[in-house]
């Protein structure tokens, strides 16, 4: 048996489904968090069922590639848990009623009901039920309240026998009846959202945000790195791995798998390249830290509701890219990981925008592995470095846009977006997000950093990345100014960029060269993760179509940056 | 006196009641399920500048538009 959550976007259904099946999922306060179904069970009847949390629709004619998802599971489901908003019975209403013509057998959770409550909203449930002869049950998700109900009663969900003609004419109907609005005054909170999304207001206000963000993950990853991990590292590990070197004779084929090379009789965990000192450094010491307060900020600002917002501020110019503002979405997830910021361009109306969104996501935005391990190389020379890397990346992000937007057929469609009210963030959910995410990084991202350390060891040692130097020294010396061994660290970047970031550090590179490097790292060819991900959302031909601008602009912007930055 | 304009022509926070969506099915069927339809009264909050996307007030909730199709809603306000 399977059992179905179905909604609004941004109503809570995804809450619902970790209290019911207690399978943690990422929870945002704006539409279109969840793009991809989740499956997870609860007992029901003495038996384990199927529970499936659904992207929200607002109907079921689907308008984009996220609502597609959901209502393609509407097919398969036995049981359906409509979600509804009880702050906008009205809205809700739509989809209930389509579900309704369905026929399986239905029960509707009111959700939200603590705000409804707030906004002077009264449902009379028991008339609703009534009419729409199928149970409702008033819930809040996020404090659990009339979720056993929920659970208690699903026996009698049935399908509905209400019938209508007219549908708007029908809701507005049963709204008149059921619903009841006293008027209220206005809180802080809404004035506050008033002014984020009036211009004048606004664009500071976004400024603000954005520049406190970055200074904010900049103080915390370096922070955390300063005084705890490169502490620990220097001080506890080190040691231990210079015993282990010593046991293992100094030198000899497990010596340099595990330990790596000795610089000048120590542990350098940047140069060493051996599995538990480069290979534990790069994703514990070096990224973990720049993870965590990146996602620390992204959540804060997921769960209060200012995304949507900020989508809306940015609309204008996200045109020129041939994009809507929402576009920002999948370029701040990306931030992160690509792999999730490339899933999320799903809730972009059009194919033409999910593949201009996609492109340029993964050729200019970088993920925070990679930035961290660019702020570490390049960090000491200041906006010199970071901001000619930074910039450059910016530069290629927007001039792209626009160059597909003028070349791709066709037009982008307008933003079309619900704007929920500010929440306060609840720090358990934060904390929850941020250690989905970190463990996340932790499975997927940790065992490709030590397979990526491994191969560059096996390549060196057969000689690989030395012939693979000279057949590309025409490009990577002739074109971009960089020694032949930079092939090794494009080479690792296939597989993970944050180890073939670290992999120029023994290079003694000159600035330009760091900055070429960097820049060539990030936009070449995105890491094996983010491609599969790609190559099943685009497929395989716009895929390749990606992949051919990639490697176009790699070369005009390696040679381009070389004849540029002074010597 | 009662009249008809586009929406994005209406004053920040006027009332405006709904008379008219000149759009294709698509797009009336995307604005009937935010709760834009005939009959309505909603507020313009905001535009943003240059033709950006408009901020409306509907019944207590906040939904961003484009300004195009803000063009398409015909309204009725009291001058
Ligand atoms: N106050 C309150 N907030 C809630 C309640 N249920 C959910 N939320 C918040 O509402 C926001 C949306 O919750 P989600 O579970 O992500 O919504 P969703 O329906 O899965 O959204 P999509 O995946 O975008 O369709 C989050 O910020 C939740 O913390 C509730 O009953 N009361
Ligand atoms: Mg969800």
């Amino acid at each position: 048996m399977r059992i179905l959550l179905m909604g609004s976007p941004n109503v809570g259904k995804s809450v619902i489904f970790t209290r019911l099946t207690g399978v943690n999922v990422i929870t945002s306060n704006y539409p279109g968090t969840t793009v991809e179904y989740t499956k997870g069970t609860m007992r029901y009847r003495g038996e384990r069922v199927e529970v499936v949390d659904a992207p929200g629709t607002y109907s079921l004619d689907p308008t984009s590639r996220a609502e597609e998802v959901a209502v393609a599971m509407v097919e398969e489901a036995d049981l359906i848990i409509n979600v509804a908003d009880a702050t906008n019975l009205e809205r809700s209403l739509n989809l209930t009623l389509d579900l309704i013509r369905i026929g399986k057998p239905l029960i509707i959770a009111l959700n939200l009901w603590d705000e409804a409550k707030h906004k002077g909203v009264k449902i009379d449930v028991k008339q609703l039920e009534e009419l729409l002869g199928v149970p409702c049950i008033p819930t809040c998700a996020i404090t659990g309240e009339g979720i056993k109900e929920l659970v208690s009663r699903l026996d009698e969900a049935c399908p509905s026998e209400f019938t209508y003609q007219d549908k708007w004419e029908t809701i507005g109907q049963i709204v008149s009846q059921v619903q009841q609005v006293t008027h209220r005054h206005h809180t802080v909170w809404e004035r506050l959202a008033d002014a984020s999304v009036r211009p004048f207001t606004g664009i500071p206000i976004a400024l603000i945000v954005l520049y406190l963000s970055f200074r904010l993950i900049r103080f915390i990853g370096e922070g955390l790195i300063g005084l705890i991990f490169d502490p620990l590292f220097e001080h506890l590990w080190a040691p231990l791995m210079l015993k282990l070197s010593a046991l293992l004779g100094g030198s000899g084929l497990l010596h340099g798998i595990l330990i790596g090379e000795l610089i000048d009789g120590n542990i350098e965990f940047m140069e060493s390249m051996g599995l538990l000192t480069t290979g534990l450094y790069v994703p514990f010491a070096a990224v973990l830290p720049y993870i965590f307060a990146f996602y620390l900020i992204l959540s804060l600002l997921e769960d209060s509701g200012y995304l949507p917002r900020l989508a809306v501020l940015v609309d204008t110019f996200m045109h020129r890219l041939g994009l809507h503002g929402l576009g920002i979405i999948p370029m701040l997830l990306g931030l992160g990981c690509n792999v999730p910021g490339s899933l999320s361009t799903r809730i972009l109306e059009t194919r033409r925008e999910r593949f201009i969104a996609a492109t340029i996501m993964a050729i200019a935005v970088p993920c925070m592995a990679q930035i961290a391990m660019i702020a570490g190389l390049v960090g000491k020379y200041g906006a010199k470095g970071l901001g000619t890397v930074f910039g450059t990346l910016f530069i290629i992000w927007v001039g792209l846009g626009i160059l597909l937007n003028r070349i791709l057929k066709g037009e982008s469609p307008e933003i079309f977006v619900d704007i929920p009210p500010y929440r306060p963030p609840y720090m358990k959910t934060v904390a929850k997000k941020i250690w989905m995410r970190v463990k996340w990084f932790l499975k997927e991202a940790v065992p490709f950093v030590l397979l990526g350390v491994f191969i560059v060891n096996v390549l060196y040692t057969l000689g690989i990345i030395q012939i693979m130097g000279k057949l590309a020294a025409p490009i990577v010396t002739g074109l971009f100014g960089l020694p032949q061994e930079t092939v090794g660290a494009l080479l690792i970047g296939f597989l993970r960029k944050d180890v073939a970031v670290g992999m120029l550090v023994p290079l003694g590179l000159t600035l330009r060269q760091l900055i070429i490097a960097s820049v060539i790292l990030a936009i070449y060819f995105p890491c094996v993760a983010t491609f599969t991900t790609l190559a099943k959302e685009l497929g395989l031909k716009d895929m390749l179509k990606s992949v051919a601008i990639m490697i176009t602009l790699t070369i005009i912007v390696g040679t381009l940056l070389n004849l540029v930055l002074p010597r | 006196m009662m009249v008809r304009i586009p929406l994005v022509n209406a004053y920040p926070g006027e009332p405006c009641r709904v008379v008219q969506i000149q759009g294709g099915r698509g797009l009336i069927r995307r604005l009937y399920a935010l709760g834009i339809r005939e009959g309505k009264v909603i507020r313009k909050l905001t535009t943003q500048f240059m033709r950006g996307p408009v901020v409306l007030d509907i019944g207590g909730a906040q939904v961003a538009i484009g300004f195009g199709m803000a063009s398409k809603i015909i309204v009725e306000v009291d001058r």
